[in-house]
């Protein structure tokens, strides 16, 4: 599933690195505890998060995670966009709580952190 | 540590409190390691610790210098604070454990899960502190051949 499949699957905006939706995540992980993430998150997993601070991205940057989306319509900070450009961390927005959000990616294929090798 | 003459040597400076710049020490360090051209799975474990390590510093302690030196197959990390240090080390390890106010679990932190993460991404670690002084973490990591 590539991440352009994500946004139409979650109804999501796209807030940073639009060219970059062809990447394809191999899995994903949704939290709100970024130790959490760095600790048991797999190489280019997609992170669903209610964070929405810069740490979230140099989370991502550590993790070599391939997007971020933020749920239950949270917006992120503007310093938290810019490093993800830079970063070259695509953004998604969707208006979906965690458990749905997760849930439609999960129902479509995408597998977790822990199934993936 | 070894005799032979690193690669690179860097030594940078961290702030307590300064989220803001909070994770550029191991971001730079991220960028150096993909120039050497580290295979991205051995990247990936240093700077997951590294950035941990920071983060400990920014979050828990006043002021810290991050110090890393790059072999062709290892590397070496010091981040030394100063800070209140660690009074029960064992405790401290325990994933769950975290001392991290409100406003930084807030960011997404304090899970109490960084001191064994480090340990999980390192080869060897080393904690040095001293209550009321600061704490020193120690990591190498080696290069195996897959
Ligand atoms: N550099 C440090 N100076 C002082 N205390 C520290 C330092 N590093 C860790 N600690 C203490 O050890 C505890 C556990 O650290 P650890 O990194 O495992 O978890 P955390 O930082 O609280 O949360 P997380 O890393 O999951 O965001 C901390 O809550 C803190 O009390
Ligand atoms: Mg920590």
């Amino acid at each position: 599933m590539t991440l352009r499949e994500v946004r139409e699957i979650l109804e999501a905006e796209v807030l940073a690195c639009e060219d970059l939706l062809d990447r394809e995540p191999r899995s994903a992980c949704g939290s709100d505890l970024l130790s959490d993430v760095l600790a048991f998150t797999k190489e280019n997993s997609l992170l669903l998060t209610g964070l929405t601070n810069p740490q979230v991205i140099r989370t991502a940057e550590m993790s070599d995670l391939i997007g971020v989306v933020f749920v239950r319509g949270k917006r992120p900070e503007p310093a938290t966009v810019e490093l993800a450009v830079m970063k070259k961390i695509p953004l998604l927005a969707t208006k979906l709580p965690m458990y749905e959000a997760c849930g439609r990616l999960y129902m479509r294929g995408l597998r977790g952190c822990s199934e993936v090798e | 540590m070894t005799d032979e003459k690193p690669l690179i040597e860097i030594e940078r400076r961290i702030t307590g409190g300064d989220f803001q710049s909070a994770g550029d020490v191991s971001s730079e360090l991220k960028r150096i390691l993909q120039q050497i051209g580290f295979p991205a799975a051995f990247s990936r474990r240093v700077v997951i610790a590294a950035y941990e390590a920071e983060m400990n510093v920014v979050i828990h302690a006043f002021r810290g210098i991050f110090r890393a030196w790059i072999f062709p197959r290892h590397i070496h990390i010091e981040v030394d604070d100063e800070g209140p240090g660690i009074p029960d080390l064992e405790l401290a390890f325990q994933e769950g454990y975290s001392t991290a106010p409100p406003h930084i679990r807030e960011m997404g932190f304090g899970a109490g899960y960084g001191l064994s993460n480090m340990k999980k991404c390192s080869d060897r670690l080393e904690i040095d502190t001293r209550v009321g002084e600061g704490t020193k973490v120690v990591m190498d990591f080696f290069l195996k051949d897959s």
